[in-house]
């Protein structure tokens, strides 16, 4: 009988078995960032120890990197003592650090991959949720907290759980203007929040093995939004075309045979499944969440549900979601201005996305709406420069959006973009918790990149192709 | 959170702290703005901050900021709770603030593992008798609860509940060995040859 390939990367990985399914796993890459690892380090110099195998970890700064100026010190003084603290934790233990100052630097699950660090049949760690990001390509990729990335520093191992493995399979095609975010606000919406507790997500089916790798690494990046912990995408010719002649990626007579070993790691076609899960693709519509976590959605133009037909266990939740969103059952989310559209984040600020976005405004001569203040964030300084290279920035700043420097910037606010009071934004991040966009009172909604440009020449949420023209809006797939 | 003193955790008794809600996420255990920290220390605090400030603006006063329940080391919960961000301020918040066990329906995967790694035990119950446990500590703020790992049970009023822990995490806090980092580091031998079987690491 065949084996998908979390078991096998899991078993490949497992140093020593606790028995009940707990195991000592080998972590192959650890991605280290500024805001999980100071306590980290301090535990290990507090316990007098060093890191196991320096080359395996590579760090970046991200959550607190202004995306106005880098200039140092910078202006934030917590901020400051943070990357502060990353360059001199990384100099004194020898690792490498993708700095700002180095022009190579960006958010962690932006970087991982366009370095080509990130490749199938590794386990990945890092101390973020979203390292499930990674797992577009067959890696198992696993968020862990901070005692843990002290754990793979010293050891470069982590005690882990085994996963079952759940294949969601979307079969067929998507409409136009449906896009990778539109399929796992779907996959989550027909989920639920908690529905992967326990499992990895294997993402296949056509929509799936007809995605660019930038669009299975959002879908990948949300998989933990729907309680699985680690989602993944089995590698194919897509993934090896990405990887070639990446910095890291092997070279030569290796690259022959890490291809071969890629292959052979990918599920079985006879792999069997704690669970299958089949979806139709055509019937995905382009989503946005309205409420208080990443399940409350909505298709673009649908009205919000009635709590009385909300299942019980979800009753709750949403009526505490209808008090602070200032909504109520029936509206349509085009019945609320927004004050701010984002662009950007470990989901969605990758090359693809803004080029998608900018060939939509260009066509259409859309602008954004005035009183809509419109940010647009790369997800690393790399794909900041192609997109000046492409000409992206131009377009975008001429219709209206401020193109900033690299960073995670409005995703939480760590820095100096946030949310100002209640103000409604449409976003194109992963988390629409209270207070995740830096004002304890703000307000998220999460939707695609082109849903948010839609936002932002509307004033408020619309479909794409109302405001670009169902021409406009080709899936990129 | 050293092995040096005796680590075993085998019953975890006090008053009770409780919080009813779904789906209560790290975000709200520990607003992000205080992720701009070098150490854990002061998180204890600013635990639920954010959702303590608006209750005090309605009015309320949250569970965490009753004086009966400052002293409260047992806080019971509903459903997944600690859901969202990976965040281990979320665990060193809450034991900081003096939490020294979760009893609750179900728990975020990452939470409840990064709970075990600081050695706060999180266990699950039925929910009929989750409800029942949080309205007896609702009812009285002296009420003591006792976790009682070994026996896999929850005391609270006169009542007893059967709650879940994966076995080996409850024999590590028996056994005091749920420091991760000194049983890893146990293994150096082991972690080299699963290294040297790795087609990325050894130019495959
Ligand atoms: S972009 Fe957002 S979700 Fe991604 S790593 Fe940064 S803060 Fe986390």
């Amino acid at each position: 009988m065949g084996s998908t390939l979390y078991n096998k990367v899991f078993d490949l990985h497992t140093v020593r078995d606790y028995g009940d399914d707990r195991v000592q796993l080998f972590i192959g890459l650890h991605l280290v960032h500024e805001a999980t690892s100071p306590q980290a380090f301090a535990m290990l110099k507090e316990r007098g120890l060093g890191i196991a195998m320096p080359e395996c970890n590579v760090a970046t700064a991200d959550h607190v990197i202004p995306t106005d100026t880098i200039a140092r010190p910078l202006l934030d003084q917590l901020g400051e003592d943070m990357l502060a603290r990353l360059e001199a934790n990384t100099a004194d233990f020898g690792l490498r650090f993708f700095s700002p100052s180095s022009g190579d630097y960006g958010i962690v699950h932006v970087i991982g991959p366009e370095q080509g660090l990130t490749q199938p049949g590794m386990t990945i760690a890092c101390g973020d949720s979203h390292t499930s990001t990674h797992g577009a390509f067959g890696a198992v990729a696993l968020g862990i907290g901070t005692s843990q990335v002290r754990d793979v520093l010293a050891t470069q191992t982590v005690t882990m759980n085994r996963l079952k493995v759940r294949r969601i399979q979307i079969d067929g095609a998507l409409a136009p203007g449906v896009t990778a975010k539109d399929v796992i606000l779907h996959v989550i919406h027909e989920l639920g929040v908690v529905g992967g507790v326990g499992y990895a997500y294997e993402f296949s089916g056509s929509v799936i093995e007809n995605m660019s790798m930038d669009e299975r690494m959002t879908v990948c990046n949300m998989a933990v939004e729907g309680g699985a912990r680690c989602g993944y995408v089995n590698p194919d010719e897509t993934t090896f075309a990405y990887l070639k002649g990446r910095p890291a990626a092997p070279t030569g007579e290796a690259w022959d045979r890490a291809v071969a070993w890629w292959r052979s790691i990918a599920s079985d076609p006879d792999a069997t499944y704690d669970d299958v899960v089949v979806m139709d693709g055509a019937a995905i519509r382009p989503m946005v969440t309205w409420g208080i976590n990443p399940g409350q959605s909505v298709p673009v133009d649908g009205s919000l549900p009635s709590v009385e037909g909300a299942a019980p266990e979800v009753a709750d939740s949403y009526a505490e979601a209808y008090e602070y969103m200032g909504m109520k059952p029936g509206d349509k989310l085009g019945d609320h201005p927004i004050d701010v559209a984002f662009i950007g984040s470990c989901t969605n600020g990758r090359v693809s996305d803004f080029v998608e976005v900018s060939e939509a405004l260009r066509r259409s001569g859309a602008r954004v709406s005035p009183g809509v203040r419109a940010l647009a964030v790369p997800g690393s300084n790399a794909v900041r420069e192609e997109l000046v290279r492409l000409g992206v920035d131009k377009v975008l700043e001429e219709a209206g959006f401020e193109f900033r420097l690299a960073g995670c910037s409005m995703c939480l606010a760590m820095n100096m973009d946030k949310l100002v009071g209640r103000e409604l934004a449409a976003s194109s991040s992963n988390r629409n918790f209270k207070g995740r966009q830096g004002s304890p009172t703000g307000r998220t909604m999460i939707m695609s990149p082109l849903a948010v440009a839609a936002a932002a020449v509307n004033g408020s949420v619309c479909d794409p192709a109302t405001v670009f023209g169902p021409a406009s809006v080709v899936s990129s797939s | 959170m050293t092995s040096a003193i005796d680590s075993r955790i085998s019953t975890v008794t006090g008053t009770s702290v409780v919080l009813s809600g779904n789906d209560i996420d790290t975000d709200r255990i520990i607003p992000a703005r205080f992720l701009k920290h070098l150490t854990f220390d002061a998180l204890g605090e600013h635990v639920f901050e954010d959702d303590r400030k608006q209750d005090h603006a309605r009015g309320v006063t949250h569970p965490f900021d009753q004086q009966e329940r400052s002293a409260g080391s047992v806080l019971l919960v509903a459903k997944n709770f600690g859901c969202g961000s990976s965040r281990e301020h979320a665990a060193q918040a809450l034991y900081r603030w003096g939490i020294r066990a979760v009893v609750g329906e179900s728990f975020g995967e990452i939470f409840r593992g990064n709970c075990g790694t600081i050695g706060l035990p999180c266990v699950s119950l039925a929910p009929e008798h989750a409800e029942e446990a949080r309205s007896i500590g609702l009812a009285d703020a002296g009420a003591v609860a006792e976790v009682d790992l070994g026996k896999g049970v929850l005391r609270i009023g006169d009542r007893e509940f059967p709650v879940q822990i994966q076995a080996s995490l409850r024999d590590a806090f028996l056994e005091g060995t749920w420091d991760t980092l000194a049983e890893l580091l146990k293994n150096a031998d082991q972690v080299s040859g699963t290294a040297a079987k790795l087609p990325y690491l050894t130019g495959f």
